[in-house]
C-alpha cells in the first residue's frame, strides 16, 4: 500500500474567534501519511489553533479540512478517530494507568482481553510494564509524559496530534523524550502533527516543519533546508543564530547581488527574495559560515572589532562591531589552535556569497 | 560508637535534644499564647453552651429540691395504691415552704408538663393551705380538689422524684414511662414530634436535591465561561448572601402569597382562574422553593471552587479519545467533581436540617421544622430542658450524617473551596 500524499488536507483555512483578526490565515497545508509534521512558531502564531482545528474542538471559519479524503468539519472530535497528546498531559486523575489506557478501548468496545493485550504492548512501548495500577500523581513528569503518549497510541488512530507535550518537562528528560517519540513513530508509522515553538525540538524529530508566523505558514520544508536555506528574514531570525544586515540593493545579476549596506560597505550575497535593483534588504549569514582570517576564495572579507568574548565551553562566542552592526556574533571552535581573542583587538572576517542570503527587508 | 551516635552532644556539651527543647521552648509558648484567645473563645462560646445543654436536658434537680421531704417519704410507697399519710404530711411540709418562699408557682408548671391538671390544683392547695390544721393531712389534701385523690397524680410527682432524666428524650419521640415504668408511645392523636422529625429529614433531604440539580450547572457555567461574565454571574449567586436572611424571606413572601406576583402572573397570562389561585405559602411549597434559594450559594460554591481546578482539557482529551460527550462528562468530568458535591451537599443538608427563620415565617401549619417546635418550647412554653433534647437529638442527626458520609466518601475528600 503506497502512502498517501494528501492524508490531512488543509484547503483554504481561515480561523477568526472574534471576526476581527484572523488568527489563521488561508492555510493549506497536506501532509503525508506516515510523516512527522511539527508545526513551529511563537506562541500566537496561529499553530495551537489549527491543531485543535484538526481534533475538532475548534471549526475553521472557512475553508476545509481533510482526513483521507473525507472532509471532516462537520464530525465531532470522538468521531474523528484521532489520538490526541496534550500540553498538560491530561491523564485522568481519578483513574489508573490501566484505566486510562482502557478509557478509549472501553468506548470501542473492546473485549477484556484485547484490552489487556493493548495496554500491555503501549506500555511496553514507552517502557512503563508494570505502572498498570499507579495512579498518574504517583508519577514523574517523564513517566505522566510517557502514559499519555501510550494513551494516544493505544487504539491506534490514524493520525496524532501533540500539543507542546514536552513543554513541562527539565531539559535533559526533554530531550530524552525526544528521542523516545521520534523512535516510536518510526517504528509504527503513525502520522504525527507536532506542535511546539522550540525549535531544536522541531528540528531534532521532524521530516518536515512548518514554521507559522502572523497566522501564516512561513516556510514548510526539511529541517536542513530550513536551517540552511530560508525563504525570508522571520525563518531565518526564528531558526537558529543570524547575523544580519540591512541595505539596498545596487546591482543584481544572476545568482549575485550587491547589497549597499546603511553603513556605506557594499557587499556581495545570494539573492532569494530581491528581484531589482534599488530594492531594500536584509542579508542574512549563519555566524558558523562566517571564517576568522579567510582563505583567499572567499568572496566578502571584512575587518572587525572585538566588542565581547563569551567562553561556552566547546565553542566561544565572539561579538563583533562589524560593517555597522555591532552584534554580529561568530562562533570560534574550542580548538588547539587559539587564536589571540581579545575585547579591542582586530579580526578579518570571511564568508561566501552564497551563503549570504539577501532576503526581503520585513 | 553507638552510645555516642545515641546522644549527640551540641558544642558546648548539651545533649542535643534539651538543647532543641529549649530552643524550641519560646516558639512553642509564643505559639500558644497566639492561638488561646481563639481557643478561650471556643471553650466559652461552644463548649460550655452545648455541655450546658445536654447537662439540662437531663437535669430533673429543680422538682427533686423543691420537694424534699415529699420523695424521702414515698421511697416507701410501691405507687400501687393511695400513697400514705406520711406523704401527704411531708408533701404539705414541702409545699407551704414553698409557697411562702413564693416559689410555687415554679413547681406547678414543672408538674404540668409532666401531667396536665396539675397546675389548677396546686394553684388551689396554695390557697386552701393556709387554713390547714395539723394531723391528718391526707385526708384534708384530697379535700381540695378530687384529682388529689386520683392515684395518677401521686405516680406522676413520684416520678419526678430521680435527680437525672432522659423522659425529655423520649417526649421528643413521642414517647413516654407510663405508669408501669414501661416506654410506650403516647396516643396517636398526639404524635407531633415524629410527624416534624420525618418532615424535617424530607425538606432537609429535598432542598439538597434541589440545590445540587440547579447548583451544578451554575457551577459548571461559573467554571467555564470567561473572566467577564462569570465575575457577573458569581456576583448574581452571593448577592442572596449579601442580603439579609429576613428581607430574602419577606420577598418571598411578596412572590408567593396568594395575591402576590407569581399568582397575579399566573392569572394574567391565563394559567389559572382568579377565584382558584394556588396556594403557594404557609404550606411545604413555600418552605422548598424559600430554602433552596436560600441555600443554593452554599451548593454553588463548594461546587465551583472543585471544578474551577478541572482542567478544561480533562474533557477534551476524554473526547479525543472517542468518548461522547456524555460519556467524557460521566466517565472523567463528574467523577472529579465528587468532592465538591459531597461538600455542598453535606452543608446544604446540615443547614437545612436546623433552619428556622424562613419555615417559620413561610411554612404555616405544614411546613413548619423541628427547629421551629425548639423555639417554640423555648420561647412559649418555656420547658428548656426539652428544647435541650431536642437540640441535642438534632446535633445528634447532624453527627451521624456526617458520620455516614465519612464512612461512604471520606471526610478528607471534601472540598470547601
Amino acid at each position: 500500500m503506497s502512502k498517501k500524499q494528501q492524508f490531512v488536507k488543509f484547503d483554504k483555512v481561515d480561523k477568526s474567534y472574534d471576526g476581527k483578526v484572523l488568527v489563521v490565515k488561508d492555510l493549506n497545508l497536506d501532509i503525508a501519511e506516515g510523516e512527522f509534521i511539527t508545526m513551529l512558531g511563537p506562541s500566537g502564531s496561529g499553530k495551537t489553533t489549527c491543531l485543535m482545528m484538526l481534533a475538532g474542538f475548534e471549526t475553521p471559519t472557512n475553508g476545509e479540512i481533510y482526513l483521507d479524503t473525507n472532509p471532516i468539519s462537520n464530525i465531532p472530535p470522538h468521531k474523528r478517530g484521532i489520538g490526541m497528546v496534550f500540553q498538560n498531559y491530561a491523564l485522568f486523575p481519578h483513574m489508573t494507568v490501566y484505566e486510562n489506557l482502557a478509557f478509549p478501548l472501553k468506548v470501542r468496545k473492546f473485549s477484556k482481553e484485547d484490552t489487556d493485550k493493548k495496554v500491555d504492548k503501549a506500555l511496553s512501548m514507552v517502557s512503563l510494564s508494570g505502572f498498570e495500577n499507579r495512579m498518574p500523581g504517583q508519577l514523574s513528569g517523564g513517566q505522566q509524559q510517557r502514559v499519555a503518549v501510550a494513551r494516544a497510541l493505544v487504539f491506534d488512530p490514524q493520525v496524532v496530534l501533540m500539543d507542546e507535550p514536552l513543554g513541562a518537562l527539565d531539559k535533559n528528560l526533554r530531550e530524552s523524550m525526544q528521542y523516545e517519540i521520534k523512535h516510536i513513530h518510526e517504528s509504527i508509522g503513525v502520522t504525527v502533527v507536532y506542535v511546539t515553538h522550540d525549535q531544536d525540538e522541531a528540528l531534532t524529530m521532524s521530516n518536515r516543519i512548518a514554521v507559522f508566523n502572523d497566522g501564516k505558514v512561513q516556510q514548510l520544508s526539511s529541517p536542513d533546508k530550513l536551517y540552511e536555506e530560508p525563504v525570508n528574514s522571520f525563518v531565518a531570525e526564528f531558526i537558529g543564530e543570524n547575523n544580519t544586515f540591512s541595505g539596498e540593493v545596487v546591482d543584481i545579476s544572476k545568482g549575485e547581488c550587491k547589497v549597499k549596506l546603511d553603513s556605506g560597505t557594499e557587499i556581495l550575497s545570494n539573492p532569494i527574495r530581491v528581484k531589482s535593483k534599488g530594492e531594500r534588504t536584509i542579508v542574512s549569514l549563519r555566524p558558523e559560515r562566517a571564517i576568522i582570517n579567510p582563505e583567499k576564495k572567499m568572496d566578502n572579507k571584512h575587518n572587525g572589532k572585538i566588542e565581547e568574548v563569551i567562553y561556552h565551553g566547546d565553542h566561544t562566542r565572539v561579538r563583533l562591531n562589524m560593517l555597522g552592526n555591532s552584534e554580529f556574533i561568530l562562533k570560534v571552535p574550542n580548538s588547539s589552535a587559539r587564536m589571540d581573542i581579545k575585547v579591542g583587538n582586530e579580526l578579518a572576517v570571511g564568508w561566501n556569497s552564497l551563503d549570504a542570503r539577501a532576503l526581503d527587508p520585513k | 560508637m553507638s552510645s555516642e551516635t545515641q546522644k549527640i552532644l551540641t558544642t558546648d556539651g548539651i545533649p542535643l535534644e534539651e538543647s532543641l527543647k529549649k530552643a524550641e521552648k519560646k516558639n512553642k509558648i509564643k505559639a500558644f499564647l497566639l492561638v488561646a484567645p481563639l481557643l478561650l473563645f471556643i471553650l466559652i462560646t461552644y463548649v460550655f453552651p452545648i455541655g450546658d445543654m445536654l447537662f439540662r436536658s437531663v437535669d430533673d434537680r429543680m422538682v427533686t429540691n423543691m420537694l424534699p421531704k415529699t420523695f424521702k417519704a414515698m421511697e416507701k410507697w410501691d405507687g400501687k395504691e393511695m400513697p400514705p399519710e406520711e406523704v401527704f404530711e411531708a408533701f404539705y411540709l414541702d409545699y407551704k415552704i414553698l409557697v411562702k418562699e413564693k416559689r410555687h408557682g415554679k413547681l406547678s408548671t414543672q408538674m404540668n408538663y409532666e401531667k396536665n391538671g396539675f397546675k389548677s390544683i396546686l394553684k388551689k392547695l396554695a390557697r386552701k393551705q393556709k387554713k390547714f390544721k395539723e394531723g391528718n393531712y391526707k385526708e384534708q389534701i384530697m379535700a381540695v380538689h378530687k384529682r388529689w385523690a386520683n392515684v395518677e397524680y401521686w405516680r406522676a410527682i413520684k416520678r419526678r422524684a430521680p435527680e437525672y432524666t432522659y423522659s425529655k428524650y423520649l417526649k421528643g419521640i413521642d414517647m413516654y414511662k407510663n405508669e408501669d415504668g414501661k416506654i410506650v408511645q403516647v396516643p396517636e392523636d398526639r404524635r407531633v414530634h415524629k410527624i416534624l422529625w420525618l418532615r424535617t429529614l424530607e425538606v432537609a433531604l429535598f432542598v439538597t436535591i434541589f440545590c445540587f440539580l440547579m447548583g451544578y450547572p451554575i457551577a459548571h457555567l461559573l467554571a467555564t465561561l470567561p473572566m467577564k461574565y462569570s465575575n457577573l454571574l458569581m456576583i448574581c449567586v452571593l448577592l442572596p448572601f449579601w442580603t439579609s436572611l429576613l428581607v430574602r424571606t419577606a420577598s418571598w413572601m411578596i412572590l408567593l402569597q396568594q395575591q402576590g406576583v407569581i399568582n397575579d402572573f399566573f392569572v394574567l397570562t391565563g394559567l389559572v382562574s382568579d377565584d382558584n389561585r394556588p396556594e403557594m405559602m404557609y404550606n411545604k411549597t413555600g418552605t422548598y422553593v424559600a430554602m433552596t434559594q436560600i441555600l443554593l450559594p452554599f451548593m454553588v460554591l463548594p461546587l465551583y471552587s472543585v471544578m474551577k481546578t478541572i482542567s478544561p482539557s480533562l474533557m477534551r482529551a476524554g473526547k479525543s479519545l472517542g468518548g461522547t460527550p456524555f460519556i467524557a462528562f460521566w466517565k472523567v468530568y463528574f467523577p472529579l467533581t465528587i468532592p465538591g458535591i459531597g461538600a455542598g451537599c453535606l452543608l446544604v443538608f446540615i443547614l437545612a436540617i436546623g433552619y428556622y427563620i424562613t419555615p417559620a415565617l413561610v411554612g404555616g401549619a405544614s411546613g413548619t421544622l423541628i427547629s421551629n417546635q425548639i423555639a417554640f418550647h423555648m420561647k412559649s412554653t418555656l420547658d428548656w430542658s426539652f428544647a435541650s433534647a431536642m437540640g441535642l437529638m438534632l446535633l445528634t442527626g447532624v453527627l451521624v450524617v456526617y458520620w455516614i458520609y465519612n464512612k461512604l466518601v471520606g471526610i478528607d475528600n471534601i472540598k470547601l473551596g
